[in-house]
């Protein structure tokens, strides 16, 4: 059961199979079981999940149930769920328990699906290997002395474990697809405005964006057919109508132009994630895909770009955590100003302490032309790179991340390395566009590899469909990590 | 030689939106703490604004009202400052991009000496911009804590700015007192000063004539125009003493204390904050079509220098008594819907609405809205003064009645026998009866003591116990004083 897709888990329930309590006690003693070893989760609840699988059976047996509804579904950290502990991997939100649902969350719990946890991530989701977070680093479940990637890591690891069906990402610079990427699982970060940031703990705000993470890309549309839609809250949620993701998911890829930009396959890829990679163009070859080469001059940019404009929405985003209405307050402290100084000093983490100054540092008088405007130009020159190069294809691949996941601990001391493994991910949410990893393979110390595949604005359900074939093609997506 | 002194304002005027600018709980005032602090208002993790439209809608007029600029293109943006009752660590404001651009407000100036005419003086809007207030830090009984009230966070203000073109504290107070009349005017706000709907910012510097601009100070939240003067009045003086001491003055924010009069620094330009402005990545930018604007110009009433130029040049009225009747828009209203039709009589309805009537309020401490009488009745007393149906004095009295009691002018006429006598057979039998009781004093009248007109005329009114129509009995008295 735990290896089955969300199709075959929804027709095992609706087929009264196994029912949606049994299925959730399931998975509940599996992550007993492994979590120790993964640490994938922060927060389990198994009554509330238990008490949603009950009334998911009800729907059930009343015949009113959807797609995802019996279904548990992990959410990463950084959604709001009420009555749940909502930490976002930070010592600031220890005992925050949040009394109201982001959008993404109610979407879940109207389709009936079940909240089977809160999984792990890095702190504020700043961190590309989950060992910022407060509640400690999760592991890869292919090589536990290896970095599952991030800030997604507890989702992806819990993906690739089978300690859920599916569950939720977010990805500012590559959180949903770095770690699906290194955890050998399939991730889907949709164009910005398609899924609602509403009760999503922010960390840059024009570039945070939720996504499905799942086994395969099947799964992936049903979780985003859930998890995207117009919500009047959010000022940048886009209003369009209601899509099907899954509808064109068995459309054949006779005559689809994949671009190869020349920029993703130049230095700095390791020679086992280039090699897998190009294994896979050639599979999509032999599915009748021509390539196309295509040039992006600005994305070598991103990098720089991003770490002025994340950390800079960031610092902003991060202010409301003083310790004055709810997370963590310092014990002690002389007066209001020790007081901010303390309580932000004890609850944040190095990392987020690092951008906060970053970005509070770009946006000071006499830097803020040079750093944050000059960084707003390069972004747009970056989209109209995209923007180029969807006149002449499809869809754009390429690596998701130079490396298969390193060793914990390996990268820790060199922010600059670490932000270096997502060379490939962040100009995609610079532009605003759709981005997916999907597993092509395994490099170096058997641990996977990841093909992004970049579509044009609100390309998801064609992303879909090139995923969906590749994986009826071959079966990366189908290998699990043994021993667990 | 003398000093010249230079004048500009920021006034934030609270916007009379039912729920707050970015969230759907209510602005309703003087509520327990904290019960209209919403998730947004609190700044839970995850909450996003969303823009109220009817706070861009009182923007837009206020920006109509002034010939302003109307920026079809604005953008919100963040200004970061920690404070406790700053929920967010920003407050969503507008910089470089303001809604309401460039404009002009014109008003009158009363002059400070006696003899001085009142001038005009117009003063230049730099721009106007959206904001979303803060919180209240209360520092009362909390055991030396300290509480905070989020009701108020989140409620919209429209700050306007002026160019530096003021040069005295009247020509200061005097626009402060047009822009709290127009913002009540166009129904944008409710200008409630004590409870902080409108808030003046006051920057002061000197100079000497021909000199570039001194530094400024600037005297912060002065919600009392007798205040903004003292406070100009008190700083300026402090700032000239302090240059012919050979001082300098340094740019400051400064406070004043009403209770001693005096201004004094709240913090200097070295601690000034660096507020790190950038466009809220939460909002997209505030696009305004025409057709949006000109649905807001037909919402608009008649403005306030429009209605003074019309009561001169069409009813006839003086300038100054138009300016009072448009001191505030239910003085006006109440003006022309006493006033009806009968546009003949405007001067004589001037007259009692900016006499009798504003008196009477001011006695009783009330305003225009609490007026016991109601416009219709007060057209309706009118109309009985135009047809001679009562005098002058009768008029009082049906006033003083219908103040006291209510009711309508002929009913309070006919219950007290207030209508003139203007049949002139009666006079004359009155004048009559008094020559004849009178002829010495007729004698002395008829041989040149003209003076004594007034001794007749006030024997025969008390004889018909004041109901004598004035000039009737003034005409029969004459001819017959004479015949």
């Amino acid at each position: 059961m735990i290896h089955s897709s969300l199709a075959q888990l929804g027709a095992a329930l609706r087929a009264k199979k196994i029912s949606s309590v049994e299925l959730t006690q399931t998975y509940l003693d599996r992550i007993t079981r492994l979590n120790a070893q993964l640490n994938a989760f922060i927060t389990l609840n198994p009554e509330a999940s238990l008490a949603q699988a009950r009334a998911a059976d009800a729907r059930l047996a009343a015949g009113t149930a959807d797609a995802l509804t019996g279904i548990p579904v992990a959410q990463k950290d950084i959604f709001c769920a009420k009555g749940w502990l909502t930490t976002c991997g930070s010592k600031m939100l220890h005992n925050f328990v949040s009394p109201y649902d982001a959008h993404v969350i109610s979407q879940f719990n109207n389709a009936g699906a079940v909240n089977l946890g809160k999984t792990n991530m890095d702190e504020f989701a700043m961190g590309s290997s989950n060992e910022t977070s407060h509640y400690g680093p999760v592991k890869n479940p292919w090589d536990t002395a290896r970095v599952p990637g991030g800030s997604s890591g507890g989702t992806a690891a819990a993906v690739a474990a089978r300690l859920c069906a599916a569950a939720t990402g977010t990805d500012t610079g590559g959180s949903i697809r770095q770690p699906a990427a290194l955890c050998g699982i399939s991730g889907l970060k949709p164009t910005y405005g398609v899924c609602s940031r509403y009760g999503m703990i922010a960390f840059a705000s024009s570039l945070d964006q939720a996504g499905p993470m799942g086994r395969n890309a099947e799964d992936l549309a049903l979780m985003l057919n859930v998890m995207a839609g117009f919500d009047e809250r959010d000022s940048t949620s886009l209003q369009r109508d209601k899509e099907d993701y899954t509808r064109d998911l068995n459309k054949p890829l006779t005559g689809l132009r994949i671009g190869l930009p020349k920029e993703f396959f130049a230095e700095g890829m390791g020679a086992d994630v280039a090699k897998a990679v190009e294994d896979a163009i050639a599979e999509y070859k032999k599915l009748g895909a021509v390539i196309v080469d295509i040039s992006l001059p600005n994305s070598k940019l991103s990098v720089p770009v991003y770490y002025v404009l994340a950390p800079a929405e960031a610092s902003s985003n991060l202010s409301r955590f003083d310790g004055v209405r709810y997370g963590y307050r310092a014990p002690e402290y002389s007066d209001l100003a020790d007081m901010y100084e303390k309580s932000r000093a004890q609850g944040f983490g190095a990392e987020v302490k690092r951008r906060i100054m970053i970005g509070t540092y770009v946006l000071s008088h006499g830097y803020y032309d040079a750093y944050y405007l000059q960084a707003q130009k390069i972004r747009r020159l970056i989209a109209q790179d995209f923007t180029e190069a969807y006149k002449q294809c499809d869809v754009i691949m390429g690596p998701t991340s130079p490396s298969t996941a390193f060793k914990l601990g390996e990268k820790g001391d060199d922010p600059v390395q670490m932000y270096l493994s997502d060379i490939y991910t962040i100009a995609v949410n610079l532009a605003g566009l759709p981005g997916m990893s999907i597993p092509c393979g395994f490099g170096a110390n058997d641990m996977p590899v990841g093909l992004q595949i970049i579509g044009n604005y609100f390309d998801e359900a064609r992303m879909l469909n090139v995923a969906h074939q590749y994986q009826l093609a071959t079966d990366w997506h189908n290998r699990a990590p043994q021993g667990l | 030689m003398t000093w010249e002194i230079v004048i500009g304002l920021e006034v934030h005027t609270q916007l009379s939106t039912n729920t707050k600018i970015f969230s759907g709980a209510s602005t309703a005032f003087g509520a327990e703490p904290n019960t209209q602090a919403d998730a947004v208002s609190i700044a839970l993790p995850g909450v996003l604004p969303v823009l109220n439209k009817g706070a861009v809608e009182r923007a837009i007029k206020f920006g109509l009202a002034t010939g302003s600029h109307i920026a079809p293109r604005s953008v919100f943006a963040r200004k970061n400052y920690f404070y406790p009752d700053l929920p967010k660590g920003y407050q969503i404001s507008q910089f470089d991009l303001p809604v309401v651009g460039q404009g002009a407000l014109t008003v009158q100036v009363e002059a400070l000496s006696g003899n001085a005419k009142p001038y005009e003086k117009t003063v230049r809007i730099t721009r106007a911009h959206l904001e979303e207030d803060a919180g209240k830090s209360m520092h009362g009984d909390f055991h030396g804590m300290t509480g905070i009230d989020l009701n108020r966070a989140g409620t919209p203000l429209l700050e306007i700015v002026s160019e530096p073109d003021m040069s005295s504290a009247a020509e200061a107070v005097a626009y402060a007192k047009a822009l709290h009349t127009l913002v009540r005017w166009i129904g944008i706000s409710d200008g409630n000063m004590q409870e902080g709907s409108f808030r003046c910012d006051v920057n002061v510097s000197v100079r000497k004539p021909g000199q570039p601009l001194g530094t400024r100070r600037e005297i912060k939240n002065l919600n009392s125009f007798k205040f903004m003067q003292q406070a100009i009045d008190y700083e300026v003086q402090w700032q000239i003493d302090t240059i012919e001491n050979g001082g300098t003055v340094h740019q400051a924010t400064i406070l004043f204390n009403p209770d001693t009069g005096e201004t004094r620094a709240m913090r200097s330009k070295e601690d000034a904050h660096d507020y790190r402005y950038f466009p809220d990545p939460d909002l997209l930018p505030l696009e305004i079509s025409s057709e949006w604007i000109e649905q807001v110009r037909a919402t608009l009433p008649e403005l306030p220098q429009a209605k003074q130029a019309r009561y001169v040049n069409e009813l006839g009225l003086s300038a100054y008594d138009a300016s009072i009747l448009t001191a505030s828009r239910e003085m006006a209203d109440f003006f022309e819907a006493a006033l009806g039709d009968a546009t003949a009589q405007a001067k004589i309805c001037a007259n009692w609405i900016i006499g009798e009537v504003s008196a009477q309020l001011n006695r009783d401490g009330l305003d225009m809205t609490q007026c016991p009488i109601t416009a219709q009745q007060l057209g309706g007393m009118l109309q009985r003064i135009a047809d001679n149906t009562i005098s002058n004095s009768g008029a009082k009295e049906v006033f003083r009645t219908m103040w006291a009691e209510g009711g309508e002018a002929d009913a309070i006429i006919e219950a007290n026998g207030l209508k003139q006598v203007s049949d002139s057979g009666a006079i004359e039998a009155l004048v009559d009866e008094i020559i004849a009781g009178n002829a010495g004093k007729v004698a002395e009248y008829r041989s040149g003591k003209d003076k004594l007109f007034g001794f007749f005329v006030g024997l025969a009114m008390k004889a018909s116990k004041g109901k004598a129509n004035p000039a009737q009995l003034n005409d029969i008295l004459k001819k017959k004083l004479e015949g």
